[in-house]
């Protein structure tokens, strides 16, 4: 396991704000290929600054990020941006979709900075729509789409650059319980074809189900079940 | 710096450039997203640049319109006419004169009038001999007609045997002031009754004719006590030596005192509107500029708001691997987009009023390429500076924002 490193690694990580507000504090956390992780914790607990901190989005005041082993710190936008880009898929609560784009162009958008052609695109956008089930709808815009629908289609753009890690956002915040729960579903799928997942949740139902559970409150983690299994 | 697996690292994915056709795919995607906003903001820079085509293309087709007219009526035509002499008296042209200009020899015809003070010319002998309604009575030599290349609307221009008898050639608004529409009708000239042979056309370069009820130099003589002075000579010369032929013309048709003959030519007259044209222009292409300014202006003030709108949508392109630089470029090219389609629509609009225009003054048709293709460019221009505050705004913003707003 030591010769591959952590896909995210947060190492004595703090991030505070202006007025001295602490989100998150001397936070250490790593996150290993095919892991399924559940973030929990209250709503201002800190896990969305975690979020941030570990897609690459915000650099933290003290401690050090490295995604697949490379410090974040010492990557300028232009690599940085390409880590985005190639590495991590965001998945969001909101699904940000374009409204006048189909659902092909949507997820072909995923692949919008990668230098490939158009038609390039929408061919592996095709394949990641049908991955998570949704062959059926490729010119569907998203407001022809339901909500669970929606979530698919983000889930896909968010899966078609084949990133080494898919960082979610209370993916079922916005959605009815029965569309969460096959979005739950259709995560555990992806986890068991091998793709690495981490959820920010607040809710300890989902976060049971995944096998990583990570507690967080008042930005520290409380407890991590993965540490009573394989140490720190 | 990696503290546990140095050597083992994946390597950084390669970063990738942005194609320009996704560049611009991606500008125009940002208009789409609202239509009807695009439009109205694109609408002040479609207006100026409609108003700059319109200006310069009318431009274009009057200046053509008065280069063909020069082209047809010639430039090599001059005029002499007696100036006043250092004592400040009227010095009368010599008699011999004509013949003396027709010896120059880049001189292709020469030919005179001369006035007939104190002649007047009425319809009956019923109108008040002050009503002279300015027409002037003019003796005139038989090869003027040639020399002005004049055409007759009616009747026939004097010759040998009409030039001793009372007869009149009328000049075009001669004939309409006194209500002579048709040869064969009479005149009263100074108490006699005169027979009009002919109608002139309008002379466009000897403007005076027009005024004028032309007689034979003979009968002018014999009947109207006209003293046999020319009191303005025509003549045409080989065009390119025009200038060198007026240089001499005051010393050949004077050589005592060449500084009393005055030497003109007509169609300077006309070469001098092309000039005015142009200034007339230039104040309403001052205009145009303006509304452009004023279109830049709105233009930018719509990038602002977009921005202020789509913060969610940057932070996502952020997030899916987008560059500070790309979605600056980004914004530029759709505030380039914006004001350039503005652009393409108002030199659409210009075209169809210059056409409209030329087509209702029965004016050539010049279309005002230049204008058209450096209004597009302009307003292109334009986008890109009304863009460049909040494109770099756009970029600067954190891509945070896409996650914070739920």
């Amino acid at each position: 396991m030591s010769s591959t490193p952590p896909v995210i690694e947060l190492d004595q990580v703090t991030k505070s704000y202006p007025g001295g507000v602490h989100a998150l504090r001397d936070t250490c956390l790593r996150v290993w290929p095919n892991e399924l992780t559940a973030i929990v914790g209250p709503s201002g607990s800190g896990k969305s600054t975690m979020l941030q901190l570990m897609g690459t989005l915000d650099r933290p005041t003290h401690g050090t990020v490295r995604i697949l082993g490379h410090d974040v710190a010492t990557l300028n936008d232009r690599q940085l941006s390409a880590v985005r880009a190639n590495w991590i898929g965001f998945v969001f609560q909101q699904f940000y979709l374009t409204a006048h784009l189909t659902a092909v162009q949507n997820v072909a958008n995923g692949l919008f900075y990668h230098g490939i052609a158009r038609k390039a695109r929408l061919r592996k956008a095709v394949v990641a729509l049908e991955r998570v089930g949704l062959g059926h709808r490729l010119n569907h815009r998203p407001q022809e789409l339901s909500g669970g629908e929606r979530q698919r289609v983000a889930i896909a753009r968010a899966l078609v650059a084949r990133p080494a890690i898919v960082l979610a956002d209370e993916p079922t915040g916005a959605l009815d319980s029965r569309s969460g729960a096959t979005i739950i579903e259709l995560l555990h799928e992806l986890h068991a074809e091998g793709t690495t997942i981490t959820v920010i949740t607040h809710d300890n139902g989902i976060a049971r189900s995944f096998h990583r559970q990570v507690e967080i409150l008042d930005g520290v983690i409380r407890s991590d079940s993965s540490t009573a299994v394989s140490g720190r | 710096m990696n503290s546990h697996v140095g050597p083992t690292l994946p390597p950084l994915p390669r970063t990738a450039r942005l194609h320009p056709v996704d560049l611009i795919g991606v500008g125009l995607l940002g208009l789409r997203g609202r239509p009807l906003r695009a439009v109205l903001s694109a609408l002040g820079i479609a207006i100026g640049i409609a108003a700059m085509v319109a200006v310069l293309g009318i431009g274009a087709a009057s200046q053509a319109r008065l280069l063909n007219k020069i082209a047809s009526l010639g430039t090599n035509l001059l005029t002499v006419t007696p100036g006043m002499s250092v004592f400040g008296s009227n010095t009368p042209l010599p008699d011999d004169s004509v013949d003396l200009v027709k010896r120059v020899g880049p001189v292709q015809s020469a030919s005179a009038t001369g006035d007939v003070t104190g002649a007047t010319v009425r319809r009956t002998d019923k109108i008040d001999p002050r009503e002279s309604q300015g027409i002037a009575v003019v003796a005139a030599r038989q090869d003027l007609l040639c020399t002005l290349e004049g055409r007759l609307a009616g009747g026939a221009w004097l010759n040998q045997a009409t030039a001793r008898y009372p007869t009149v050639v009328l000049g075009s608004t001669t004939a309409r002031l006194l209500g002579v529409d048709r040869p064969g009708q009479q005149v009263f000239i100074s108490g006699q009754w005169f027979t009009v042979i002919g109608i002139l056309q309008p002379l466009d370069l000897a403007p005076e004719i027009n005024t004028s009820a032309l007689v034979g130099w003979e009968v002018a003589t014999a009947r109207l006590g006209f003293d046999g002075h020319p009191t303005r000579i025509y003549t045409r010369s080989v065009e390119e030596a025009v200038g060198a032929v007026r240089a001499v013309l005051a010393r050949t048709v004077n050589p005592q005192d060449p500084s009393a003959v005055n030497v003109s030519r007509p169609s300077d007259a006309l070469t001098a509107q092309l000039a005015a044209k142009n200034t007339f222009g230039s104040l309403l292409l001052g205009l145009g500029a303006v509304s452009l300014l004023v279109g830049g202006v709105g233009v930018a003030n719509t990038m602002v708001i977009s921005v202020l709108e789509r913060r969610q949508e940057i932070g996502l392109r952020r997030a899916l691997g987008a560059r500070r630089r790309q979605v600056l470029m980004q914004f530029l090219t759709e505030a380039a987009a914006l004001s350039g389609l503005g652009g393409l629509a108002g030199a659409a609009l210009g075209l169809a009023v210059v056409t409209g225009y030329a087509t209702y003054q029965g004016w050539p048709l010049v279309v005002p390429v230049t204008a058209i293709a450096g209004g597009v460019a302009a307003s292109i221009g334009i986008g890109v500076v009304a863009g460049l505050y909040p494109a770099t705004r756009a970029s600067r913003l954190p891509p945070t924002e896409a996650l914070t707003t739920s």
